[in-house]
């Protein structure tokens, strides 16, 4: 039965979850996480969901579990956010090095210190280099609608690594909004049971997984990982037209399109405050300014191709940042100017609503408006700013 | 259970040719372990001297399916294997932790300490050469009193983790010590503690000739002497119930023990002893048997 309820966004993780029959779950609690796995574990409780919940005793154990049991050829799942995701850090390369498709939701959550519980995206981007495919979802719709397709991309035999799907503390996981849910008959034909391959821990047929790798054949498992990841990009957009099909969405693959065909001037960025960031669009299009959006969906494989098809030609690229690599700049930003170099594409940054400070249509109206003035006055240079700090209180 | 050479299976589980040093302790405790266990094995291996006794990729010693696995995560990835297991119906497969003393006692006790209170069906096997050794002998939580270590040039000042009582208070349903230098004792431990479910732990001593400074013929000596000066007792916590086993059973009366010196004076690692700390041993030595014989009572 194909219903339409109200969920908030970690409960659209839960019963996306649910649906696709993962059979071992770990997971340890943590703000604004929580209300997934404690969703989950009542599934499975309740006899809802047929499989083991491992309550572990720290993050770092969720993922050596997941990654024990997805070793063993169990589909799993896990979830976490901000010192959670930082503390399992190690163990997430783990698993993508092992090629382990472990599905994994992540809420993001400002990192410490001070203590802040809202939403920053540093914790995810934080596992950029770590093999995992990374995943932002804007709304509630899409997190049910990416984790469905998670399972699929993961398990894909051209991808085979981990995926996280990446959702912001409180305005998602915590927000309440409707989505349309499929049906266990839906979802069971687009997603059947986890295949087994060759690569598993099994007493008929052993293997040592993970010994040593002299340099004589380590790189090739780290250029196996790369090729798997350009796979990906592909495997991403065949599966998104086969959830189509069973749901009638579809978003764009690696990106959101976003009134970028007719656009002089290109917003980048990605998670829940691109919805606000739309509205902003609407409004400053109205009053002539021919502004378009490109919404990240996936940060790992980064859509490079994508950026270089919509960008190249604009007369600016504004891309806005909830996290910073400090020293340099926004992580997406970096990305985005080393995917248009050699263009002579202006790009400017702009770091803002760190730690869960409201970034709101007025603020991005300000930012777009900006550069249009910089514009004008012939100031091309690229630059970045961090947008809304308050010298007052420092 | 009785348990004899003779009844033990042909069948290697640890091939010959591998990577270990002569006179591994810890090659000869994963010979026992598949002579015990037979072919039914996942084993779970954390970074230490048994991610190189396997071998390099491409090739492998370890006829068991091998996961190795981050040092502190030996005890969690065995805890998520025994789940799928579970669920995927092959619930008469082993699922065993290799793992050292300080991936055990040291970095490894968060997650060994969860699976153990969340009663995970594993058999935890430590294999304790109290110390460092794969990355050169530096000290852990399991280096004795007085050690030399590299990080303990001097000699370490306090004295070794109980881990075994550790886990008792868990509550598990087995824990057991064991020596390397009685074999048949651990194998008997081993076929004993797969019979209950839930988390079992096993602490077998593994004296280290290149970190103990002893000559690589003397493994099984030492390991023997560690039993028979009281230094290192056998015994079994089956459901609570604390019993010693082998020659360890003999040994409770001080009298029957051999003197501690027996056993410090085949080791380098002692050499720089004085009679201050000889005794410092001596006296602890006498509180475990102190403590034995409370928990017999």
């Amino acid at each position: 039965m194909r219903q339409k309820v109200v969920l908030t966004g970690n409960y659209a993780v839960a019963y996306a979850v649910k649906l696709c029959r993962p059979q071992v779950i770990a997971a340890y609690p943590i703000t604004p996480q929580t209300s997934i796995v404690e969703k989950i574990a009542e599934f499975v409780e309740r006899g809802e969901l047929k499989a083991r919940y491992i309550r572990v005793e720290s993050e770092h154990s969720a993922m050596a579990a997941v990654i024990g049991a997805s070793a063993v050829g169990a589909r799993v799942f896990t979830a976490t956010s901000s010192q959670g995701l930082l503390y399992m850090h190690e163990a997430v390369w783990s698993a993508a090095g092992a090629r382990l498709p472990i599905v994994m939701a992540v809420v993001t959550r400002a990192i410490f210190p001070p203590w802040s519980i809202w939403t920053d995206h540093s914790d995810l981007l934080a596992q950029r280099d770590t093999g995992w495919l990374i995943a932002m979802a804007e709304n509630n719709q899409e997190v049910f609608d990416m984790i469905i397709q998670a399972y699929r991309i993961a398990e894909d035999e051209r991808v085979l690594l981990p995926i996280m799907v990446g959702l912001d503390a409180f305005s998602l996981s915590h927000t309440a909004a409707p989505v349309n849910l499929l049906s266990q008959e839906d979802v069971d034909e687009f997603l059947p049971p986890r295949k087994a391959f060759s690569f598993l821990l099994d007493v008929e047929n052993p293997i040592s997984m993970g010994n040593v790798a002299f340099p004589d054949y380590y790189m090739e498992f780290r250029y196996l990982v790369q090729k798997a990841m350009e796979r990906a990009k592909r495997v991403i957009q065949e599966i998104e037209e086969e959830f189509y099909k069973i749901s009638g969405r579809k978003y764009g693959g690696l990106v959101e399109k976003y009134k970028c065909s007719d656009a002089d001037v290109i917003l980048i960025l990605m998670g829940a405050w691109s919805g606000d960031a739309k509205e902003s669009i609407d409004i400053l299009r109205e009053e002539g300014f021919r502004v378009g959006m490109l919404r990240i969906r996936f940060m790992r494989p980064f859509p490079e191709e994508e950026i270089r098809e919509v960008c190249i030609g604009k007369k600016a690229v504004i891309v806005v940042d909830r996290d910073v690599s400090f020293g340099k700049a926004g992580v997406l930003f970096t990305e985005v100017t080393s995917s248009l170099q050699q263009t002579n594409v202006t790009i400017r940054g702009y770091i803002a609503g760190l730690g869960g400070r409201d970034v709101t249509p007025r603020d991005f109206n300000a930012m777009i408006r900006r550069v249009y003035n910089d514009l004008e006055a012939g100031d091309k240079k690229s630059k970045v700013e961090w947008y809304g700090v308050k010298e007052e209180v420092m | 259970m009785s348990v004899t050479v003779k009844s033990l299976p042909r069948e290697e589980y640890l091939l010959p040719g591998n990577a270990s040093c002569p006179g591994c302790p810890s090659a000869l405790g994963l010979r026992l372990l598949g002579k015990a266990l037979g072919k039914n094995v996942i084993l779970v291996v954390p970074a230490s001297c048994t991610s190189i006794i396997q071998g390099p990729y491409p090739k492998t010693a370890v006829k068991f399916p091998l996961i190795n696995v981050i040092f502190a995560s030996s005890a969690a990835t065995a805890s998520g294997i025994a789940a799928a297991l579970e669920i995927l119906g092959k619930s008469d497969i082993h699922v065993v932790c290799w793992s050292g003393d300080g991936g055990t006692v040291d970095i490894g006790l968060q997650a060994l300490s969860g699976a153990a209170e969340r009663g995970d069906n594993i058999l935890y096997i430590c294999y304790d050469n109290e110390a460092y050794m794969n990355t050169g002998i530096q000290r852990s939580g399991s280096t004795p009193y007085g050690a030399w270590t590299t990080t303990t040039v001097l000699g370490k000042r306090r004295h070794k983790k109980n881990l075994p009582m550790i886990m008792m208070a868990h509550n598990i349903p087995y824990v057991a010590t064991a020596s390397i230098g009685y074999p048949l004792d651990f194998i008997r431990k081993i076929k004993k503690a797969v019979k209950y479910k839930g988390l079992k732990y096993i602490h077998l001593l593994a004296p280290c000739p290149v970190g103990w400074r002893f000559p690589p013929s003397k493994t099984v000596e030492v390991g023997r002497l560690a039993v028979l000066t009281g230094m290192w007792p056998l015994y079994e916590i089956e459901k609570g119930k604390f019993r010693l086993t082998g020659i360890s059973r003999t040994l409770l009366d001080k009298s029957k023990r051999r003197p501690i010196i027996e056993y410090i004076k085949v080791q380098g690692r002692f050499s720089h002893l004085t009679e201050e700390d000889i005794r410092v041993l001596e006296e602890y030595v006498d509180s475990l048997w102190e403590d034995i014989k409370k928990m017999l009572s």
